[in-house]
């Protein structure tokens, strides 16, 4: 264990993203969205199974009555972001690029709420109580893979989970999120923290926060001992925030390729998700919202704000006064990991950290050049692979070759194509193999 | 002099003649037992065949599939470039039956070029279609339909794709139907049919017509008058007409001209290849 002095802690490799735009929004509180006329909640908004659909169009329903249901254990449930009826069955843009199903909620304007379900007093629970009730909200992780949060506290026996580490890192530029998060819910992020622990079983419960958040850090630290969780401060860096980074920065521990973070004893979960896990088990209310960082330099009032999962984004940049050059481009999520768009009627879903308009001079192509080998990206990959040579392998498309050299452990986090002085396209190469790896070994 | 001859060139000249007669003899064993048949005919068949080792077949290549031609596992007529004439040449001098015919074409079942399709702005990314589709769908409005990046005009061994603004056109001529753009096109846009076939469904969208018609000018709405028309002929499936292949008679372009597509999705492929490479001033149908 790394931690034993009060150290800033970080991984090796990663890179220091310059000018990260987190100004714009860190000191803004959150702000609750008004009432949206409709709402379109997507089917297939976690890792897994799609849930089933439990309502018909013309349904009336409430808010957080459940809407579809989880079909099969890696799957979660959705529930009504407000009280109206149900528009129906409706394709909508998804945030892939590619058209989504979704659930239409037209708001009644008098978001009544079905009775929350009763508090549990988790002290004195079993394990598989409030599993039960994590799995029954529909909760899913929230930095951003949006893999369901009970399968992921439900390791198989033979795992021994000694450690269990919150995200607080938000090494993302732009987004402030999770950041405004611990600083205005500090003790439901550090109560919930504690009942993840009680899940798991697991006495060491750190949250690693990055240093530029120092308000976060004094505001956690001086009541996260009545919680026995522990605050560990670490370096601006990215992807300080990746789960294997992370573990390898807090523990000094190493997940091997192609394990998971189980395997080297951990587990790693969001502050928001442990927001939501506080909320769905002393609350008794299931993730219907989340806090998402509307930001980027043409946005006249980037801000943070308390949104309904299903809110068109549209709508989000309409609170957030609108733009004031013509955007250069969409992206739900950070710069670096988050997923361009093309249409502004994508709805926000669970994972949704943020909406990031770039400017017309960010969103600029530089064009690409030749692999000059210079290493630059060798270096900075957290994940210790050799982008540039992948990068070729993949152009003349030896997948086989690449799989070789482990393109599969690759995060995408983008840290080769951010320092590549050729600005070649590594991530996009690198995804294109990893789907094409993955296409193949499913068909045989 | 002569005691140079019998101590130095005399031995050196028994031992080497001895040696080669003794490798001699060796070859000759090996040549006579461990010979490997190969039959004169496979040789024979695969020099008939083109040798474009295209795998349009699904055999590993020329000579692969000239040995399954020997061996009788597949009927000369299975290759999918050679000529009519040049499968009867085969099927006479191995003394069989040539086989159906299974000469066939790919079409890009897609005709939303640059003009007629709602674009994306602003991909800058790899020109290659399979990780286009990665970045928020690829650069078209279309979910569906051709990328126009060009991944199958750079596979194919025959050089019988264009791109012409942003749409992959197959120049039937050229296509000889062995399939390897249909394996690299990553929407699945691109079918092979039989070479006889002149009209096509140049859409390949499921989804409702008002939805195709908010990104695609030429999109197939699903109006069924084509299906109207002749039922023997034309399908259609959910929102998406189809032309049925394997009926006993296909459409012809006169067909084409009394059904008159409201969009223009049905083409014959003259018509499309004319509209694509030299006809800039086509419209399609507004809404009639």
């Amino acid at each position: 264990m790394k931690i034993n002095n009060n150290a800033v802690l970080s991984f090796k490799g990663g890179i220091h993203p310059s000018g990260n735009g987190k100004d714009l929004t860190s000191a803004k509180a959150v702000q609750t969205a008004p009432l949206m006329e409709r709402y379109f909640v997507l089917l297939g908004q976690n890792a897994g199974k799609a849930p089933e659909p439990v309502v018909n169009k013309g349904d009336v329903v409430k808010k957080y009555q459940l809407i579809a249901q989880a079909s099969g254990f890696v799957s979660a449930n959705l529930h009504a972001p407000t009280s109206g009826t149900v528009g129906g069955l409706v394709t909508v843009p998804g945030p892939m690029g590619v058209p989504a199903q979704a659930i239409e909620i037209v708001s009644d304007n008098l978001d009544e709420a079905v009775e929350p379900m009763e508090s549990i007093d988790w002290r004195n629970s079993d394990s598989k109580t409030i599993l039960d009730r994590i799995a029954r909200c529909g909760l899913v992780g929230m930095g951003g893979a949006s893999f369901p949060t009970h399968v992921k506290l439900s390791p198989p026996p033979d795992k021994v989970i000694d450690t269990l580490i919150f995200n607080g890192a938000e090494c993302e530029p732009y987004l402030t999120a999770d950041h405004r998060l611990m600083v205005e819910a500090p003790r439901k992020v550090l109560e919930g923290a504690a009942i993840v622990g009680k899940i798991l079983g697991v006495e060491n419960i750190f949250i690693g926060i990055e240093v530029n958040k120092a308000d976060a850090i004094t505001e956690l630290q001086t009541i996260a001992d009545g919680y026995g969780v522990k605050i560990v401060p670490l370096q601006v860096q990215y992807p300080q925030g990746s789960e294997k980074q992370l573990i390898d920065a807090i523990t000094g521990r190493e997940v091997r390729s192609g394990g998971l973070p189980m395997d080297a004893g951990c587990v790693v979960q969001n502050v928001g998700t442990a927001k939501a896990v506080y909320d769905a088990v002393v609350g008794g209310i299931p993730l219907i919202e989340r806090v998402v960082t509307v930001t980027g330099e043409v946005v006249a009032e980037p801000g943070n704000w308390l949104l309904r999962i299903g809110t068109p984004v549209m709508k989000v940049i309409e609170l957030a006064k609108g733009v004031t050059d013509d955007p250069g481009k969409l992206i739900l999520g950070g710069p670096m990991m988050g997923f361009a768009q093309k249409s502004y009627d994508v709805p926000v879903s669970k994972n949704t950290s943020g909406i990031l308009l770039l400017s017309k001079a960010d969103a600029v192509n530089y064009g690409s050049g030749s692999c000059i080998r210079c290493g630059r990206c060798v270096s900075a990959c957290p994940m210790h692979l050799v982008p540039c040579l992948l990068g070729c392998a993949i152009e003349s498309e030896r997948y086989d070759l690449a799989a070789q050299n482990h393109v599969m452990d690759c995060l995408e986090c983008g840290a080769c194509a951010y320092v590549c002085p050729a600005h070649r396209p590594l991530i996009q190469h690198l995804r294109r193999a990893k789907s094409e790896i993955r296409r193949r070994s499913q068909k045989k | 002099m002569s005691e140079i001859f019998s101590s130095i060139i005399l031995p050196a000249v028994i031992f080497m003649g001895g040696l080669g007669v003794l490798l001699g003899v060796v070859i000759g064993v090996f040549a006579k037992y461990f010979k490997v048949d190969s039959d004169p005919r496979v040789e024979l068949v695969t020099e008939l065949l083109p040798g474009a080792n295209c795998g349009g077949c699904g055999k590993a290549g020329c000579s692969d599939f000239a040995k399954s031609v020997v061996d009788g596992e597949n009927p000369p007529g299975k290759c999918p470039v050679s000529s009519p004439e040049q499968v009867s040449s085969i099927a006479r001098a191995l003394g069989i039956d040539a086989g159906e015919s299974f000469a066939r074409r790919a079409v890009v079942c897609c005709g939303g070029d640059v003009e007629q399709m709602v674009r994306t702005p602003n991909y800058n990314g790899v020109l290659d279609c399979a990780s286009a589709v990665l970045v928020a769908g690829g650069p078209k409005g279309c979910s569906y339909g051709c990328i126009g990046m060009g991944s199958c005009a750079r596979k194919c061994p025959f050089g019988a794709i264009e791109i012409i603004n942003n749409l992959a056109v197959v120049h039937s001529e050229l296509c000889v139907g062995c399939g390897t753009c249909v394996a690299v096109c990553p929407r699945g846009v691109i079918k092979l049919v039989p070479a006889e076939a002149e009209v096509h469904v140049y859409c390949n969208n499921p989804d409702k017509g008002p939805d195709k018609r908010k990104v695609c000018k030429v999109s197939c709405l699903g109006c069924r008058k084509c299906e109207r028309y002749s039922a023997e002929k034309f399908g259609t499936s959910g929102f998406l007409a189809s032309v049925k292949y394997d009926a006993a008679e296909l459409p012809t372009a006169a067909d084409v001209e009394a059904i008159g597509c409201p969009t223009g999705a049905l083409l014959t492929a003259k018509r499309h290849l004319e509209i694509e490479t030299n006809n800039p001033e086509f419209a399609p149908n507004e809404d009639k």
